[in-house]
């Protein structure tokens, strides 16, 4: 059975005061086959080291973006990667293929209720909805964008409903390590957490 | 108190401060300042002091006396030792080697004694602790090869005043000597054997009894807490030491030097620095304005011929010695020019070994005058025979002053110059480099600036206090200026020369701490960089992560500390002054420890923004 193998890029600028990050973070599982990498901590001057980064992406298959929501975006230390990890002729133009086929989706927590995100709500559009730019530079860089695995209402949420959510998390990242990819399918869901819970149920 | 004194107070600090600006002005060193001083007030000028001139002069040594104590306290005993083969090599070499071919000449030319002959010899070979320091300071020449070598001879010669004052009582010891004429010293009566028996046993004395008495003395007058009292015991320390050494017919610079030594490890060195440095500057100042107005012209006028021709060879067997020496040594031909007139004068020791030799009557007392005119002469010579070394001799046989070689480059102007390329400068220098951008550079290292322009750099040597050299390097059309010489006060001066002839340049400047940057504050510079801020902040950044912070706060955090402490140093610096703390001594620093640290209390540091912090979301939404 093909083993993928997963490179979480965490971006949180407060970590020590966020439980919920903390809590999922403690939760993903130790395995050779998953890597954690805390941006903040290893950049904490911005300097990200460009070769590094795309030697890491280059030897995963599936790539996460775990980050807070923080006005309707991700932390300024991801954008920076983006813009300079993501080089013209490496990862995207005619000769950049270098991420070509592998997967990629968002971790993200959110303070406010699911319910606000949408045309009706005070955040006036769905989390997809504002995670396009993100999406549509993971297509230009050929890549398989998969909907995001959302924890909502971090605000109010009590430490039971914030243990299941990092359990749901590790168990996800395990499953993924194991099991092929089906696109198709998973894009067939408005969150990753939808078809994750299918999938639990289906045994 | 009688008048007499405040007319004497008033006529010594006025000459001072009237001449001193003035030879700094013309580019001189300072001590050319106080010893005109003397000449104008002198019997033979302006005839305002007469021949008290040398019960001051008596009073003035002290300054020598502190100096020397100042030395012993830099001493360190590991420095001495990894210094020791130069301090051995060098200043046996130049020591015995100016000595006996001083002695071989007089004894050809001359009809002295062979006595006189060895005591002028000895005296004349010393050179003067007094200016070839204060001058390498200056100049900040101190850190360079020649620097290091000056103070290794000039070591040398410090510690040899011992066994020379103490070898020649025993040249007379057959002769008749009138008990009379020794009434300085307690222990003249002994046989010479014994004598030197008491020398060494009051050195072994001296020692020990800072060990075991000094120090522990010392931490109880600091318990007391009274700033006073500790410059009180300071200055007790070296007056006894030196009436001590004075009892048993020592000089009491040497006895000073012991002291300083034997406490240069204790942990009130740097207090007993600050407590004394003040002290010698004025005494020392006053020692040369007493050498001044102690020169004899009348001597001079008498025989001029023999002293001019005198001082003039003998300065040149020094100079040819020490550059014999240095070549030995494998110096560069400009640090050898440096070191060799350098030291090629007399000094204070000349003056003290000729007046114990005249109590001894070993010298008949016409010639010991004429060797004090010439050994004060040689001191007035010094700085000159550096000028002409500067403008004359130095550009034909060592480092130019600019680099002729590629007549391409000359033309071209950068727009960017370092002053000063050591540890600081360079990295600059480096930094810039690697971006493409060429700097012109200023320095006064010629092993520095010779190597530099191996590597292709655009180098002035030089004094960057000189303006003509600034103008030689371009300032006029260059766009920055960064002065990142080690020396302050040199940086400084830079500066201001800088503002004031080259008003479109900005001025980048490096301060070494706290203390400089309230200078540099004082003096309207604008951009300061301070070398103990922003490592220092680093390091703590890196300290707040090892114990578990997470980096990007903790950088974070130094950020906000930097910016912070760049805001409290300018308030800081104009509040200094209501208190009239102008000088900024090791009280005031605790001080303003003490200030910063109440400072830093007020200041809730994490509270100052709330980026990406929920915390007070969630309380509204609680509510």
């Amino acid at each position: 059975m093909p083993q993928n193998k997963i490179l979480i890029l965490f971006a949180h600028p407060l970590f020590e005061k966020s439980f919920v990050n903390q809590e999922l973070v403690r939760h993903i599982p130790f395995s050779n086959h998953i890597t954690f990498h805390d941006l903040y901590e290893e950049y904490p001057e911005f300097d990200i080291n460009v070769k590094h980064e795309q030697n890491l992406l280059e030897k995963h298959d599936i790539i996460i973006w775990h980050h807070p929501m923080y006005w309707y975006s991700c932390p300024p230390l991801l954008k920076q990667w983006i813009d300079m990890v993501l080089e013209y002729d490496w990862a995207y133009g005619k000769n950049g293929n270098a991420l070509n086929g592998k997967s990629i989706f968002q971790v993200i927590t959110t303070g406010g209720a699911k319910e606000n995100y949408c045309a009706t709500g005070k955040d006036r559009f769905s989390i997809p909805e504002l995670l396009e730019p993100f999406n549509q530079t993971a297509k230009v860089c050929k890549m398989n964008y998969l909907p995001p695995f959302v924890v909502h209402g971090t605000h109010k949420m009590n430490e039971e409903e914030v243990f299941n959510h990092a359990k749901t998390y590790a168990e996800l990242l395990l499953f993924l390590t194991k099991n092929e990819i089906n696109s198709e399918e998973i894009n067939r869901n408005f969150y990753m957490n939808e078809w994750f819970l299918k999938i639990k149920s289906n045994g | 108190m009688d008048n007499g004194f405040f007319i004497q107070a008033i006529i010594y600090l006025t000459s001072a401060i009237v001449c001193v600006p003035i030879a700094k002005k013309l580019g001189l060193s300072s001590i050319l300042g106080y010893l005109f001083a003397g000449i104008f007030i002198g019997p033979f000028v302006l005839g305002f002091i007469g021949n008290e001139g040398e019960d001051i002069m008596h009073f003035a040594e002290f300054g020598v006396v502190m100096m020397l104590f100042l030395i012993g306290l830099e001493l360190d005993p590991y420095k001495f030792w990894k210094m020791r083969k130069f301090i051995l090599g060098m200043g046996s070499m130049q020591l015995i080697g100016s000595a006996i071919v001083i002695f071989i000449l007089c004894q050809l030319f001359l009809d002295w004694s062979w006595q006189t002959t060895v005591v002028i010899a000895l005296a004349l070979s010393l050179s003067s602790t007094a200016i070839v320091l204060q001058t390498l300071k200056e100049k900040g020449l101190s850190q360079t090869s020649m620097g290091r070598s000056s103070f290794a001879v000039l070591l040398f010669q410090d510690i040899a005043v011992i066994p020379i004052l103490a070898i020649i009582p025993l040249m007379v010891s057959g002769s008749t000597v009138e008990a009379e004429n020794l009434h300085s010293s307690l222990i003249s009566d002994f046989d010479a054997w014994i004598q030197t028996l008491i020398v060494a046993a009051t050195i072994i004395a001296v020692y020990f009894s800072g060990r075991l008495i000094v120090i522990p003395v010392l931490r109880m007058v600091a318990k007391t807490r009274l700033q006073e009292l500790f410059t009180a015991s300071a200055l007790l320390l070296v007056v006894a030491v030196s009436y001590l050494m004075q009892l048993v017919g020592l000089s009491p610079a040497l006895g000073a030097f012991l002291a300083g030594v034997v406490l240069a490890n204790s942990e009130f060195r740097h207090e007993l620095e600050g407590d004394i440095a003040p002290f010698k500057g004025l005494l020392l100042g006053l020692f040369f304005i007493g050498v001044g107005a102690s020169i004899n012209f009348k001597l001079i006028i008498d025989n001029p011929i023999f002293i001019l021709v005198f001082g003039a060879i003998f300065t040149a067997v020094k100079f040819f010695v020490l550059f014999g020496i240095g070549k030995f040594y494998k110096k560069s031909n400009d640090q050898n020019l440096l070191f060799s007139f350098g030291l090629s004068q007399a000094g204070e020791f000349g003056f003290v070994i000729l007046s114990f030799s005249m109590q001894l009557n070993i010298l008949p007392n016409i010639l010991a005058n004429q060797m004090m005119a010439i050994i004060a002469l040689s001191m007035l010579s010094t700085p000159f025979l550096l000028l002409i070394n500067e403008k004359w001799i130095d550009p034909y046989f060592g480092v130019k002053e600019k680099d002729n070689r590629k007549h391409d480059e000359i033309d071209e102007h950068n727009e960017v110059i370092i002053a000063g390329f050591g540890h600081f400068g360079s990295t600059i220098g480096r930094l810039l480099r690697a971006n493409g951008v060429s700097a012109t550079i200023l320095d006064n290292d010629s092993d520095r600036v010779d190597l530099l322009r191996k590597m292709g750099f655009k180098v002035y040597y030089g004094d960057a206090t000189r303006l003509e050299l600034l103008k030689a390097a371009g300032a006029e059309d260059a766009k920055i200026f960064i002065a990142a010489i080690d020396n302050p006060e040199v940086n400084l001066s830079v500066v201001e020369i800088l503002r004031k002839h080259f008003p479109h340049l900005n001025i980048l400047t490096r301060a070494r701490n706290r203390v400089d940057a309230y200078e540099l504050i004082d003096h309207g510079v604008d951009k300061i960089y301070r070398e103990t801020l922003y490592t220092a902040v680093h390091l703590g950044v890196d300290a707040l992560t090892q114990l578990g912070h997470r980096k990007y706060s903790a950088t974070r955090q130094g950020q906000r500390f930097i910016k912070y402490d760049e805001a409290a140093i300018r308030k800081l610096a104009a509040k200094r002054h209501d208190k009239m703390a102008y000088l900024a001594t090791v009280k005031d620093e605790i001080e303003m420890q003490e200030q910063l640290l109440k400072n830093d209390l007020h200041i809730n540091f994490s509270a100052s923004d709330h980026a990406w912090d929920s915390e007070l979301l969630k309380k509204q939404i609680s509510e």
